[in-house]
């Protein structure tokens, strides 16, 4: 049962800091100062939501059998940890796994690139957030509802203003019109996984954990649709959408992003303020 | 020519007030630039309340304020200079009256 639990909790947990992450790249590149400030605002809280799943999720690893603890991840850096049979924390979820532990969707390690890209990114992410952490406030879990009733405040700011970004953009002058279709048509292919479900959604689901992915799709196709239409823009065809993240499997980017967020904990473990 | 001079040209400049608790004043903040006054509150919001110095946010264009002239503060502020009396500092408070 825990070790379902674990992943689930870093799928959510994976999500929050790897957007977050990125989010964290604009610090000192924003268009304007204002705008740098908010989202490196807002960085801090997916890092802050991440942070509490990760704990969650590191007391539960913490209770499992060493031999348990050894399957989970395939890393060698926590292995190792594991082998010391020291307990492991927060900070060993987020800078000891590789990629192929990593359980976020593709969607959120996406690079920057723009302006228009990184909002077009929020907006498709904050709208599922908004609306998955609604529904994870009824789990029978109590500490990942617990979580997601503290987090919900942030993640209804965060939709707001991605919302409004993309009706700016959108409906704003030719190049911002035209570019902000265009990363729109891009990222679209990346936003069905977010409510795909994966066999651990589904076992979850099954032990009124986790919520009923499909039913959320609805209610988000209404959102995004109301904000598109509203920014004058063209709601894309759900074609094909990509898959994988939530298993383990990435986009190449993911790499690049690990390879930043874990250096000094790689090169000097245990490294401390 | 005009359309980049247009896209370089900044945002206006927004007055903010906060009100950092319920039954106090709107307080000068600070200023900031945004696009509405819907962008200036998000702004303020995000700029100026991060520590929890507010709750309640009031922006203002800055091109609606009016000042005075720091050339006329003579005339202005000095006649008040020797007018003590204006002061209600003659009576005796009661013990019992505190935060005066």
């Amino acid at each position: 049962m825990s070790k379902e639990l674990i992943k689930y909790t870093l799928q959510i947990a994976d999500n929050a800091l790897v957007i977050g992450h990125r989010l964290s790249e604009w610090c000192g590149h924003g268009p304007v100062l204002e705008q740098d400030i908010a989202i490196t605002n807002m960085a801090l809280d997916h890092l802050g939501q991440a942070r509490n799943l990760y704990q969650y999720a590191a007391s539960l690893f913490n209770e499992l059998a060493p031999d348990e603890q050894m399957q989970l991840f395939a890393s060698t850096a926590l292995q190792n940890k594991v082998a010391e049979g020291k307990p492991i924390d927060e900070d060993d979820l987020a800078y000891l796994r590789d990629s192929w532990d990593f359980y976020n969707t593709m969607l959120v390690e996406m690079p920057n690139n723009d302006w228009a890209y990184t909002i077009a990114r929020s907006f498709i992410y904050d709208t599922y957030n908004h609306l998955f952490y609604t529904k994870l406030l009824s789990s029978a879990d109590e500490s990942l509802a617990a979580i997601a009733e503290k987090s919900l405040k942030e993640v209804d700011y965060h939709m707001r203003w991605s919302s409004e970004w993309v009706i700016r953009l959108g409906d704003g002058t030719e190049e911002s019109t035209r570019r902000m279709q265009a990363t729109i048509n891009d990222l679209w292919a990346y936003s069905g996984e977010l409510m795909i479900m994966n066999d651990t959604d589904k076992w979850a689901l099954q032990h009124n954990i986790g919520t009923d992915l499909e039913q959320i799709r609805a209610d988000w196709k209404l959102r995004t649709s109301a904000v598109l239409n509203e920014a004058t823009l063209q709601i894309p065809a759900d074609g094909w959408m990509h898959t994988g993240g939530k298993n383990g499997r990435h986009t190449e980017h993911l790499g690049y992003v690990l390879a930043e967020l874990q250096f000094m904990q790689r090169a000097y473990p245990g490294m401390a303020w | 020519m005009s359309q980049k001079a247009d896209s370089k040209r900044e945002w206006p400049l927004w007055e903010v007030f906060i009100r950092s608790k319920a039954g106090l004043d709107h307080k000068h903040a600070g200023s900031l630039h945004a696009a509405d006054a819907d962008m200036a509150i998000e702004n303020a919001r995000d700029v100026y309340t991060r520590r929890m110095e507010g709750i309640s946010i009031w922006v203002v264009e800055s091109k609606y304020i009016h000042a005075s002239d720091p050339g006329d503060a003579e005339i202005l502020y000095e006649p008040a200079n020797d007018k003590i009396y204006r002061h209600p500092t003659f009576y005796n408070l009661p013990d019992e009256l505190t935060h005066m």
